[in-house]
């Protein structure tokens, strides 16, 4: 296990420069650049220069790269071009907001996706196996971004029931300790502002998940089919075992490996998903900041630091699955 | 005994269906009535909350040249002179009057008496000339390379030739006396810039406000910039919750204007328009800035105020003389007739705008009543073609994506009905989209790889040289180099005008000849961007600078 564990983290540093160094010449080979889009309409050639030569930019790119690599090497990654503040003080204040959504949005795909996909399996062939296809099949289908305006033009403009965007109501104020607007308004005793962020929250997690549920309920239905058409499950229902136990036990448990499998690729995917969810919803988190620092003035040191930390996301996150095999079927620790 | 089982089973999770239902209904009504608590507390009254489109950069007004920064310096600093509400016209601001001597080079500000700053400290002579000592002397490239507006005002900085600045004196606590080296033509108007507010100067060493330092390939601002602005107007800074984008000012009871009316003011940055739109529809802001054209009449049709801005802006189709084609008068005039700008406005203008036949509104002294019109002709057009030898000519039309201008609110459409009418009189267009930051504006204004392009400004302030002198006022790759030293030479002696009579009889000259002589760009609209508030929103004062002060605002209940 240990073994794995640090192989896993040799490839992460390789991954990760090798991804450093294309972001890098990526980026630049772009046309366009901050010079461009700091100055606006009003650019002289006088000021194109002045600014040019300040962001260093006259200088030859192994210059500019080797300049990069010695930041990123002590952890430097620079300041925000469009707004000034330091990149990991931007990148800190919109990571919880994107987690805090990504985190609702899993929690409803496993809160419904698991038993939903349960109890399809269960009741095979059925009106609510039928049901449960069509509808997951709508929730792969559609896009977010159309999702996501549907969601809000109903239940926001129409009916009046979620608010439209944000996370949490303008004007009401909160204490900010972690970043997670809803942990922070419980650890602060500051209800109203918790239940409030809670609120804003729904409707973005939901548009969210709707990918992610329905792949985790087609996974969770075919899994519990296979398990179920094992002969185990029979000798087990011969032996007059509980159907509790036997669902508990024995299906669930073998039926769970391929949904675990599924649930960390769509965790990383959920990051992707959060960009468009973000955009929507006005929500201010990681998938804001990387739109923002592309199209707002090719924010350079954001987004090489943002592509690097969603590497790192994905790749710790496939390894956590990876582990958890280990915990779920003990036949993955032996091998 | 095994069906007695599965069916205590499916009790057991109907009532755990139950349960799981009533407990996220239960909790769902207790989110609910918090929100709605929330809400109220949010919006209470003596609150404005106003929707911008974009996050401001900081707080110290010399290093921002956008609106979106712009905004809320406005309310908490001011300007030695300011506009009208509600229109161009100069009038006081911090200098009760001001004066210049006859070579145009000597300013005298007569300031108001008794105004402080937010820390305290007063207003006098002294205090406005640290000011402009301040920007004169900012020393590094990484501070000088912030200040876009005072290099293309004052032309550079201490030790450079171009520098228009010499001196300020304090004559007296109420008076300050600004020397330049040359006069230059921006002036008075350039003072109104929120670029030029003043400033605290015991603040700004207290936060070191100077020190701009650069970081990798970025720059970092002082404390001055981003905690601690402090300026003499209407709203004291209350802070910047980056988190939740929103941006708080409180009144300044001590202001020497018009007191807010408001006790607070909260800038919401929203640059989503379709979003903003549903907070408005939602009560949760009171005003957005920058509705999406086509939201405005269905707004206003909903009883929302659509208050439109003055118009103070240009779009332009740019030709660029590169191509020898288009070096022919007659070529250009043909592309002029052949354009449906009443069709153009009527059809893709936001409301309220209208056809340009010159390159600045109407209310920028120097506009000319009575320039060379290209009314639409397709006949005329034709005719024009074919005395010049330009039959079958085809021209790459450049124009931007992935942007959305005050002036230019749907550029791909404007280019799409500007290339029908083209195609109509025989000339073949090539569409180039661009997008805006990824190669339009490098491709147009740097590289000119374009014949044709669509692109506009919005006024900084009111005088003749901010419009055309920008465009045209020296070579630039976007309209060919140097193909017009005519135009160059004219408008620099306009500019370099003292006498502001025979300024405004060298610009109306300037604009005669841009449409007759020398046409080295088509104007198309004027279009006025708008603000929508609630109903219950008084005072609101849209201003064609896009600069609303918002001391008058009042809302109620």
């Amino acid at each position: 296990m240990v073994r794995v564990i640090l192989r896993r983290l040799v490839q992460l540093v390789v991954t990760l420069i090798a991804l450093m160094t294309l972001v890098f010449f990526w980026l630049r080979s772009l046309p366009g650049g901050p010079v461009d889009a700091l100055l606006g309409e009003r650019a002289t050639p006088q000021t194109r220069e002045l600014l040019t030569r300040a962001l260093g930019y006259d200088q030859p790119i192994w210059v500019q790269y080797g300049r990069f690599l010695k930041n990123v090497v002590t952890g430097n990654f620079g300041n925000s071009i469009r707004t000034g503040e330091p990149v990991m003080d931007v990148i800190s204040r919109s990571f919880p907001a994107t987690i805090e959504l990504a985190v609702a949005a899993i929690i409803i795909a496993i809160g419904l996706g698991i038993p939903l996909g349960y109890v399809a399996a269960r009741y095979r062939g059925r009106l609510l196996d039928n049901a449960t296809i069509i509808v997951t099949l709508i929730g792969i289908s559609i896009p977010i971004f159309f999702l996501g305006y549907l969601l809000k033009d109903w239940l926001t403009q129409d009916i009046h029931f979620f608010p439209p965007s944000g996370r949490i109501t303008t004007g009401l104020g909160n204490t900010d300790v972690t970043g997670f607007f809803v942990l922070d308004g419980l650890l602060t005793r500051e209800f109203d502002a918790s239940a409030d962020a809670l609120w804003h929250l729904v409707l973005p997690a939901f548009t969210l998940a709707t990918i992610p549920l329905a792949i985790i309920i087609r996974i969770t239905r075919a899994s519990v089919l296979d398990v179920l058409d094992e002969d185990y499950i029979r000798t087990a229902d011969a032996k007059g075992l509980r159907n509790a136990t036997i669902r508990k036990r024995h299906v669930l448990r073998n039926a769970l490996l391929p949904v675990v499998t599924t649930i960390g690729l769509q965790t990383g995917a959920l990051l992707a998903g959060a960009v468009l969810t973000e955009k929507v919803y006005n929500w201010g988190g990681l998938g804001t900041l990387i739109t923002d620092s592309i199209s707002g003035g090719r924010d350079y040191p954001v987004l090489q630091a943002l592509i690097l930390l969603a590497a790192v996301v994905f790749i710790v996150v496939n390894l956590l699955v990876d582990l958890s095999y280990a915990i779920i079927d003990p036949r993955v620790r032996v091998q | 005994m095994r069906a007695a089982r599965m069916q205590a089973g499916r009790l057991r999770t109907v009532i755990t269906a139950g349960v799981v239902a009533a407990l996220t209904i239960g909790a769902a009504g207790c989110a609910e009535s918090d929100r709605d608590s929330g809400g109220d507390k949010g919006a209470a009254a003596g609150t404005f909350i106003f929707a911008g489109a974009g996050d401001p950069k900081n707080f110290d007004p010399i290093f921002n040249d956008d609106g979106e920064s712009f905004r809320p310096i406005r309310q908490m600093y001011d300007t030695l002179v300011t506009h009208k509400p509600g229109t161009a016209e100069l009038v006081g601001g911090l200098a009760e009057s001001w004066e210049n001597d006859p070579t145009g080079k000597i300013w005298t500000f007569k300031l108001r008496q008794g105004v402080k700053f937010h820390d305290g400290t007063p207003l006098d002579a002294a205090a406005v000339c640290a000011n402009f000592d301040r920007w004169y002397n900012m020393k590094g490239e990484a501070a000088q390379s912030q200040m876009i507006y005072y290099t293309d005002v004052f032309g550079g900085f201490a030790g450079s030739p171009d520098a228009v600045y010499d001196n300020c004196k304090a004559q007296d606590a109420g008076t300050a006396v600004v020397t330049m080296t040359k006069y230059k033509g921006a002036f008075p108007g350039a003072f109104t810039l929120t670029a030029f507010s003043i400033a605290s100067p015991a603040a700004m060493k207290q936060y070191a406000a100077d020190t701009v330092t650069q970081n990798g390939d970025s720059f970092s601002y002082s404390a001055f910039a981003n905690e601690h602005p402090t300026g003499t107007g209407a709203f004291t800074y209350g802070g910047w919750n980056k988190a939740t984008g929103e941006i708080t000012l409180n009144k300044n009871p001590d202001y020497w204007g018009d007191k807010a009316k408001v006790d607070k003011m909260i800038i919401k940055v929203i640059k989503d328009e379709n979003t903003r739109k549903q907070e408005l529809r939602a009560g949760t802001v009171q005003a957005i800035d920058f509705p999406a054209p086509a939201d405005r009449k269905a707004l206003a049709d909903e009883g929302y105020q659509v208050l439109n801005r003055p118009a103070f802006n240009i779009l332009y189709l740019g030709i660029n003389q590169k191509n020898p084609k288009l070096r022919d008068l007659r070529v250009r005039q043909a592309i002029a007739y052949a354009l449906n700008r009443a069709q153009l406005v009527q059809t893709k203008g936001p409301g309220g705008a209208v056809v340009a036949d010159q390159f600045m509104p109407n209310t920028v002294s120097g506009y000319a009543p009575d320039v060379q019109k290209y009314d639409y002709n397709v006949e005329k057009a034709k005719q024009l073609l074919a005395d010049a030898g330009a039959t079958g000519l085809t021209l790459n039309f450049y124009y931007p994506t992935e942007v959305s201008r005050p002036y230019m609110p749907n550029p791909q459409e404007i280019f799409t009905v500007l290339a029908n009418d083209l195609q109509a009189v025989g000339i073949k267009v090539n569409g180039v989209p661009r997008p805006w930051n990824g190669g339009f504006k490098d491709d147009v204004q740097q590289f000119g790889k374009q014949d044709l392009h669509i692109l506009g400004w919005t006024g900084d302030y009111n005088d003749p040289g901010n419009f055309v002198g920008t465009f045209f006022g020296r070579a630039k790759v976007e309209f060919g180099d140097a193909a017009m030293s005519d135009m160059f030479t004219a408008i620099g002696k306009a500019d370099a005008t003292v006498d502001q009579a025979a300024k405004k009889a060298a610009f109306e000259q300037v604009n005669r000849d841009l449409a007759a002589k020398w046409l080295p760009a088509v104007p198309l609209w004027h279009a006025p961007p708008a603000i929508v508030a609630t109903k219950n929103v008084q005072g609101l004062v849209p201003s064609p600078l896009t600069a609303e002060d918002f001391n008058t605002v009042s809302v109620t209940k």
